[in-house]
């Protein structure tokens, strides 16, 4: 079954184009990663799947419903973390749960939430007495005490140090083992590769490339030969490494000359990325 | 129903837990009336000083707790992304806002209690007259401070600025309109400015209702003159309203 369809989705503020007609279909338990820099559309496509914004164009269905006419039936069925905003500071950790699992009808369990998210020695503690870490993770506990279908994460780990990065890549994955879709939307290639079944390279208002992670890195360009020649830098691009780099030094060894500043440079995933974010051609 | 008790016991945890407001909200008024009610005897307009003293605060009280304390709670919760992470939950738009208001209406009778109750006991206060007919007034007064409340909440932009807004709006309209004492022999020009002013009209229905025993429906103008004010903050409210940071 579907959860998301997204088709030709447009959007602008002013003459500003945010969303130049975005499509991309997330079927029931999957996670879905949308990677991008700053300023590419994720947060603006997020943000209308929720229903916080109207689209100028295109199609879209959250669970079914036009996210513009969802009302209640749908908010009882998706969870929100959004990518700034700050929970009552005065309340402690389990009155914020409690809070806000009272307004779904079929809550988890509060203490059970508080748990699953690693707050459970913090849950009589006040809100602004957390760290940025922990505001994060009451964030995702506050999204998952309604029990919801389907999670929309925006940038969750921002801000976040390495160890607690980790922790919140398990607690995603403990939830889709539970069959929970979740939508996520980050600027680090490796979270997305880490949890996401498929990813959507976002620029610009429009997809670059989408497909699962193995597919994105089997995209990456070919390996490069540098050297110096001449006081010139000599660049080639080649499938074919081993052959090529044989011939270049074995014509540089005949000659008696020295290929200064030999390397052979693999590209990362990193490279694949910025790559498609810097080149970026939408796809056809 | 459900709904709404749930969400007005939240509003009124986050109302007693935030000290700051607590105290500025509820404790302020009473707190100007003991002051008052120490410097001024004898009579006021032909009624004793204390109790024209009480109308006034709890006059003033209510355009504090409804609109100056519910703009401010407002601009945060804006401002910090509370009122957005809220309209993410199934909560309907309306059950919050009448969440919102029943707990302002319940910490603005509270403290009217408590300021009548140290009238009476420290400066021989008189209770209301009409007590039923003081029901409408207090509906009214929070209905249209509320109101001009969720406007001005519409055209404040940052949370630093809310307070200070508010309280330029709130003070010296209490000063006006005879919150703090007569205003008999102010000059005429601030005379003109207060009979233009909501609470003036609050005031003086109060002062009707409370000391004379007055019938509610017998202030037609100054009713009119409330719901006026009422009507056209909500109206601002209608066309600016917004449950998003502005800043960020």
């Amino acid at each position: 079954m579907t959860a998301l369809e997204v088709a030709g989705l447009r959007k602008s503020y002013g003459t500003v184009e945010a969303l130049a007609g975005i499509s991309f279909t997330v079927q029931q338990g999957e996670v879905f990663g949308l990677l991008g820099p700053n300023g590419a559309g994720k947060t603006t496509t997020v943000e209308i799947l929720e229903g916080y914004r109207m689209r100028d164009g295109g199609d879209v269905t959250v669970l079914g419903v036009d996210p513009e006419h969802g009302g209640t039936a749908m908010r009882e069925r998706i969870g929100v973390v959004l990518q700034a905003s700050d929970l009552p500071a005065a309340l402690t950790v389990r009155e914020v749960h409690k809070m806000f699992a009272g307004y779904y009808t079929k809550p988890r369990d509060v203490d059970e939430v508080i748990e699953l998210v690693g707050l459970g020695e913090k849950s009589g503690s006040r809100v602004k007495t957390l760290s940025g870490g922990q505001k994060r993770r009451l964030d995702l506990g506050v999204a998952l005490v309604g029990d919801p279908e389907l999670l929309f994460l925006d940038e969750p780990t921002t801000g976040f140090d390495p160890a607690a990065r980790r922790t919140a890549w398990e607690l995603v994955r403990s939830l889709r083992e539970l069959g929970k879709t979740i939508l996520l939307t980050t600027h680090y290639l490796d979270e997305a590769q880490q949890l996401a079944d498929r990813v959507a390279v976002i620029r610009g208002g429009r997809i670059v490339k989408q497909g699962s992670p193995a597919e994105l890195i089997g995209a990456a360009p070919k390996v490069e030969i540098r050297y110096r020649e001449d006081g010139r830098e000599v660049v080639i691009e080649t499938d074919e490494p081993t052959r090529l780099l044989a011939e270049l030094t074995g014509a540089a060894a005949a000659a008696g000359r020295e290929l200064d500043s030999l390397e052979v440079v693999r590209p990362s995933l990193e490279d694949v990325y910025l790559d498609l974010i810097d080149n970026g051609v939408a796809e056809s | 129903m459900r709904l709404f008790r749930h969400e007005l016991r939240n509003q009124q945890r986050l109302f007693w837990r935030n000290r700051e407001s607590a105290v500025f909200v509820f404790v302020f008024p009473p707190l100007l009336f003991l002051l008052l009610g120490a410097v001024y005897s004898g009579e006021i307009d032909g009624f004793r000083a204390a109790d024209v003293l009480l109308v006034g605060l709890i006059g003033y009280g209510c355009a504090n707790t409804a609109f100056a304390g519910l703009a401010i709670t407002l601009v945060i919760r804006r401002e910090s992304g509370v009122l957005k992470r809220i309209r993410a939950t199934p909560l309907p738009t309306v059950t919050y806002l009448a969440a919102v208001l029943g707990s302002t209406l319940l910490v603005f009778v509270l403290q009217m209690l408590v300021t009548i109750a140290l009238g009476l006991t420290l400066y021989g206060a008189k209770g209301p007259e009409n007590w039923p007919a003081m029901v409408p007034v207090v509906l009214l007064g929070v209905a249209c401070f509320a109101g001009m409340g969720f406007g001005v909440t519409s055209l404040i932009r940052s949370s630093e600025g809310a307070s200070a807004v508010v309280n330029l709006i709130v003070l010296p309209m209490a000063f006006l309109s005879g919150s703090f004492g007569p205003t008999r022999h102010y000059p005429e020009v601030l005379r003109w400015i207060a009979d233009v002013l909501p609470l003036t009209y609050l005031i003086r229905l109060m002062k009707d209702v409370y000391l004379r025993g007055g019938s509610f429906l017998g202030h037609p103008k100054d009713i009119a003159i409330l719901v006026a004010w009422g009507l056209l903050g909500v109206l601002i409210a209608w066309r600016r309203f917004g449950w998003e940071p502005r800043e960020r």
